[in-house]
């Protein structure tokens, strides 16, 4: 078997525009990550013992079970609870949940890295929680951390083809279909092999740049 | 402003401005302050002096609402700070509480504790906006004018990590007081600064002690400045006031023998 240039350029256009749902994925399922998980992180630092513990549990569970199975269960079990979601929405939240846990570890690190001298001083200066958080903790607590967020970013985007198990159109379920309609594998696979080291290294060199710049600033 | 006053008269009130009642801390088996009693009268400034594990920084943070009391209580301006009434019975304060008592209170750190990531007149806006409501130009206009009595009027847009130490312990006096206290604390304020860069801080308590009607308490190692500072200047040994009485007193003609071991220790090194 040898590589079809011509079926190469008939394919493309559409794994282009597959790529196009498997980033719009990676980024609306980052976003759901990154706000979710900072909750988690500070949640999970609550006095309360109730929500400090349930937080915890929520999350242990989340990161100890495979995220295809959460992509089944949100898509072909929720339905049966009455909440139906179409199959992007679906495998997007799943993305976005299971990164939430590996983002909330990464914020903790960071939120625990804040000197005690800052809470002191909020404290001193009556500052409520949530400016205390708002304010003063996050914006320090979070530069420091984003190189590691980044990582998860690359991470959730290198997983995005699990979604082609509840038929989300993305790269991957159209390369599938593409070889199930010509019996040609090798292009539409490969290609979508290489789409996914390109931006792989293309955001990994992002991330290296932006530790870079962040070693720079923030010195106390 | 109303704030300010033409004749301070320390001690003349009939109400201590701040009440240590019995107050004991422990950290597991070690008892870091043993019932403690000491009363401040309404603009007095009291200098806290002893050794390391004395328990005087401790006093501090506990007035602060940083450490919590293992027994007793803590009275400001009448109220109690570390206890609220429950059906005519005093309870532990729970979290509400203590904000709505804090704020009479103001603390200066040895550290700073500036907030690196924001400006000089960030750093003093923040909580009058936050906490007291005021708008950002009433906030800013108070903190322009503490930082020029300051003599930081120029700083304003700077971050603190391009300040001398001096410096940035002004900003903090200036954050504090941009919260209108009724008491102020300072722990060690000029601990962490070299030698030559004492002097300007010093100048601000000094200056500021003049100008607001503030009680002071001060945990300080400068005894030449408690000595002209202080109304009342107190020795903690072992979790006690081992001594206490004006300064004149204590650094002339202290009565105990640990006291004047202590002093002639530090005048020697100093």
């Amino acid at each position: 078997m040898f590589w079809d240039w011509n079926y190469t350029f008939e394919i493309l256009p559409m794994l282009a525009r597959a790529s196009v749902i498997t980033i719009q994925a990676t980024i609306l399922g980052f976003i759901l990550a990154a706000v979710l998980g900072l909750v988690f992180a500070i949640l999970r630092m609550s006095r309360n013992r109730v929500i400090n513990g349930a937080t915890t549990a929520v999350v242990e569970f989340i990161r100890s079970t495979p995220l295809l199975i959460q992509i089944f269960f949100i898509y072909f079990v929720l339905p049966e609870f009455g909440i139906v979601l179409d199959a992007f929405l679906a495998g997007t939240l799943a993305l976005g949940l299971h990164y939430a846990t590996y983002c909330s570890e990464v914020y903790r690190a960071g939120i625990e890295g804040i000197p005690r001298g800052q809470w002191e001083a909020a404290t001193a200066l009556n500052l409520s929680p949530v400016i205390t958080f708002r304010d003063i903790i996050i914006p320090q607590a979070v530069p420091p951390v984003i190189p590691a967020l980044g990582n998860y970013l690359v991470a959730l985007f290198k997983e995005t083809p699990l979604l082609s198990g509840i038929a989300v159109l993305e790269l991957m379920q159209t390369a599938k279909i593409l070889g199930s309609q010509s019996f040609r594998y090798l292009e539409p696979i490969t290609l979508v092999g290489v789409f996914f080291l390109v931006f792989s290294l293309i955001a990994s060199a992002a991330n290296r740049y932006a530790e870079r710049r962040l070693t720079g600033i923030g010195t106390r | 402003m109303n704030e300010r006053t033409s004749d301070p008269q320390p001690g003349v009130a009939s109400q201590p401005m701040v009440r240590f009642s019995g107050v004991t801390k422990r950290y597991g088996d070690l008892t870091v302050l043993d019932n403690l009693d000491l009363d401040v009268a309404p603009q007095e400034k009291v200098a806290i002096i002893g050794p390391s594990g004395s328990g005087k920084t401790t006093v501090l943070r506990m007035l602060m609402t940083l450490e919590p009391i293992d027994d007793g209580v803590i009275y400001v301006d009448g109220r109690p700070l570390t206890h609220m009434e429950v059906n005519g019975e005093l309870v532990r304060a729970n979290e509400k509480y203590l904000r709505s008592v804090r704020g009479d209170i103001g603390m200066v750190f040895q550290h700073f504790n500036l907030f690196p990531h924001m400006t000089v007149l960030g750093n003093c806006v923040e909580a009058p906006i936050h906490v007291l409501g005021l708008s950002k130009a009433e906030a800013e206009e108070r903190a322009v004018e503490l930082l020029e009595m300051v003599g930081l009027g120029d700083k304003l847009g700077e971050y603190p990590q391009r300040l001398s130490g001096g410096q940035k312990q002004r900003v903090a006096i200036a954050r504090a007081l941009a919260m209108r206290p009724k008491v102020m604390l300072f722990d060690e304020v000029t601990s962490a600064l070299d030698p030559e860069l004492v002097g300007e801080v010093l100048n601000a308590i000094r200056m500021l002690g003049k100008e607001f009607q503030l009680t002071m308490l001060m945990v300080t190692h400068q005894m030449g400045f408690a000595k002209e500072f202080a109304d009342r200047v107190c020795f903690f040994y072992e979790g006690r006031i081992h001594e206490e009485g004006p300064p004149e007193k204590i650094f002339n003609a202290p009565d105990l023998e640990r006291t004047q071991q202590f002093l002639s220790a530090v005048l020697e090194a100093g």
